[in-house]
């Protein structure tokens, strides 16, 4: 392909080949930092393409190929094309991940234990994972975080942490000395900024953490702390999972043992300075 | 790198694993995104244990071969989901294809993506077998009139029917080949001939097992998936050897294209060939072109060779006229 860009984010691989150069300057910027796959084998392969060759300059369209594709996937415009290159990336985890188990989730370390924080989309994990990022945690991941079947440790997936809508001036006023990427409005999912994870959470995306609390974050309500019982994290984690069914056997047994091993509470916040607080004081509580 | 960025590359890998050793990380990029895009990335990462590799492309083919593995378990256990639904009509029930392959551990069954699975009856049976898949749990996957009395009428298999439960499809073939298309393979020689299996379903014996992968390659499709065909004849080759085989070919009147597939395969997997089997002068090339039009990105290339091996599998499939009447039917649906 004409452009290329390849990235290790945590234990996988990327390659990137686009028709423009567009989305790979774009990304060449924002993953600045980031070490190349390991023996620069890439674990997926992803493409943007023009599906008819006069796309490439007449009302350019960006096709989402790789290795893994869903059949329908809709095109996006090339001001979008950093979004569609960080939405095939996922999508080859999503499909095509089988080392580990993926959960939906955002993850933040420290003392070498991970908090995984997941829940329906609008929750507020990624903005949450983010806020904690700039007070003193490492961010493992906004999007994924991978846990180890054979390990039960949590690997950090750190890649661009996507911030959508309101959680765009939340971060540009708490990350000041962050590097963002350009602002994406009217993206299929609303206004979109990228964030490139701080130096420290980049300089060990290679650690993986023992996990030590699931956390079920839900935005819009008075502060509030709950236990869930672990049949219900079960199935909501079985929910949270891409990959939870195609894993099988190893799949259960990691979710298990994860389950069985991991405190686990729900929690209602007015707003995010509540959710610190909560998130700091169930902390301590471990 | 001195290697052709094609399906050459995959296929030299698998024929001969020690050719790896000269692959930089640019030729292993390609090699594993080929593999996986052919679906030969697990049968890659059986063919190449013990071959100093690189850690990542290690892991990748470890990845590789863990899901098959598992893919392999759900495959074996439709296979006995079938025969819970069917062991007791009294029926013979012959596994087609991958399943066959791992039902019987064979070597063309080691990294075997397994999809649907294919089975095959006697014809004058398909309405019991239907009624007992029915009664078991397996849907209609097409409830259109069209397409269902066209199955029905013309096809070598009934429309394909899935499970509601474990969402997987099943084939119920009756012969080998669409009856629109010219050679008729002899289907009651196929199921008199197969051989049991310890739990009391069949499959093909090796030589209609080679007969129907050629079948399925020259006669009934567009050479799509077609390395990973010619991996499992070369395979089965490698197993059984090919005494009877021309024979058998001619009985069911597809000696054309397993000699072609023979030839193919030797040209890409360098298969042991028969006496005599070699041409020169062929339009073997043409073919060649097809099947390794695949890039180092995945990508499938060449796109007039396809289109016109995409024209060539309807035109053996039906004869003109039908075709035409075909084509109208389906885009009049289109259209509407």
């Amino acid at each position: 392909m004409r452009h290329v860009f390849s990235v290790a984010i945590g234990p996988v691989g990327f390659r990137v080949g686009s028709d423009w150069r567009g989305p790979v300057a774009a990304l060449e910027r924002l993953y600045a930092s980031y070490p190349k796959p390991q023996d620069g084998i890439a674990d997926f392969t992803v493409r943007l393409f023009a599906d008819r060759p006069w796309r490439r300059f007449f009302r350019p369209k960006v096709m989402i190929g790789g290795d893994f594709v869903l059949p329908e996937a809709a095109p996006l415009s090339l001001e979008h094309g950093l979004l569609a290159a960080e939405m095939a990336m996922n999508l080859q985890m999503a499909l095509g991940q089988r080392r580990y188990l993926l959960l939906h989730a955002s993850a933040v370390e420290r003392d070498g234990k991970a908090l995984v924080m997941t829940g329906l989309s609008g929750a507020g994990k990624s903005t949450l994972a983010a806020l904690l990022m700039t007070r003193g945690w490492r961010l493992m991941g906004d999007e994924f975080a991978l846990l180890d079947p054979e390990t039960g440790l949590i690997h950090a997936f750190p890649r661009l942490i996507s911030l959508k809508n309101e959680a765009i001036a939340v971060m540009e006023a708490a990350a000041t000395g962050g590097t963002f990427g350009p602002l994406l409005a009217e993206t299929p999912k609303g206004a979109i900024r990228h964030l490139v994870p701080d130096t420290r959470s980049v300089a060990a995306m290679f650690e993986p953490a023992r996990p030590a609390l699931i956390l079920f974050p839900t935005f819009g309500h008075e502060a509030a702390t709950r236990e869930v019982a672990p049949s219900e994290v079960f199935v909501r984690l079985t929910q949270a999972s891409t990959n939870y069914v195609a894993l099988a056997e190893r799949g259960f047994t990691a979710l298990t043992r994860l389950v069985a091993g991991t405190p686990a509470r729900a929690i209602d916040y007015p707003d995010t300075e509540s959710a610190i607080a909560q998130v700091e004081a169930l902390w301590a509580s471990l | 790198m001195g290697v052709a960025l094609d399906g050459h590359l995959l296929a030299r890998a698998l024929a001969d694993p020690a050719s790896v050793a000269t692959l930089d990380s640019a030729g292993w990029q390609a090699l594993l995104t080929m593999a996986r895009a052919e679906l030969l990335s697990a049968t890659l990462a059986h063919r190449l244990d013990g071959i100093a590799k690189p850690v990542a492309a290690q892991r990748f083919l470890d990845d590789a071969k863990a899901s098959c593995a598992q893919g392999r378990l759900v495959a074996l256990w439709e296979v006995e989901m079938a025969r819970r639904a069917l062991g007791d009509l009294g029926v013979p029930v012959v596994l087609l294809k991958g399943s066959a392959f791992i039902a019987a551990g064979l070597a063309a069954g080691q990294g075997r993506f397994v999809g649907d699975l294919d089975i095959l009856v006697p014809r004058a049976e398909l309405d019991r077998v239907e009624a007992a898949l029915l009664g078991a749990g397996w849907e209609w996957v097409k409830p259109d009139p069209y397409d269902d009395a066209y199955y029905r009428r013309w096809m070598h298999e009934l429309p394909p029917l899935i499970h509601r439960e474990r969402d997987r499809m099943i084939d119920v073939h009756h012969t080998i080949l669409p009856l629109t298309a010219r050679p008729t393979p002899d289907a009651d020689a196929l199921i008199a001939d197969s051989i049991a299996l310890p739990n009391g379903l069949h499959m093909l014996n090796s030589d209609d097992m080679i007969c129907h992968a050629a079948a399925h390659l020259f006669a009934d499709g567009d050479l799509s998936g077609g390395m990973r065909n010619l991996w499992d004849i070369h395979c089965l080759v490698d197993d059984f050897g090919i005494a009877g085989l021309a024979e058998r070919a001619r009985r069911h009147g597809l000696a054309s294209a397993v000699r072609r597939a023979l030839r193919l395969s030797h040209a890409l997997y360098d298969t042991q060939l028969p006496d005599g089997w070699a041409r020169s002068g062929s339009d073997d090339d043409l073919y060649l072109r097809r099947l390794t039009a695949r890039d180092g990105w995945g990508r499938q290339t060449r796109p007039i060779t396809r289109l016109a091996f995409y024209v060539r599998s309807h035109w053996l499939r039906m004869p003109p006229l039908m075709l035409a009447r075909h084509l109208w039917t389906k885009w009049r649906k289109q259209a509407g």
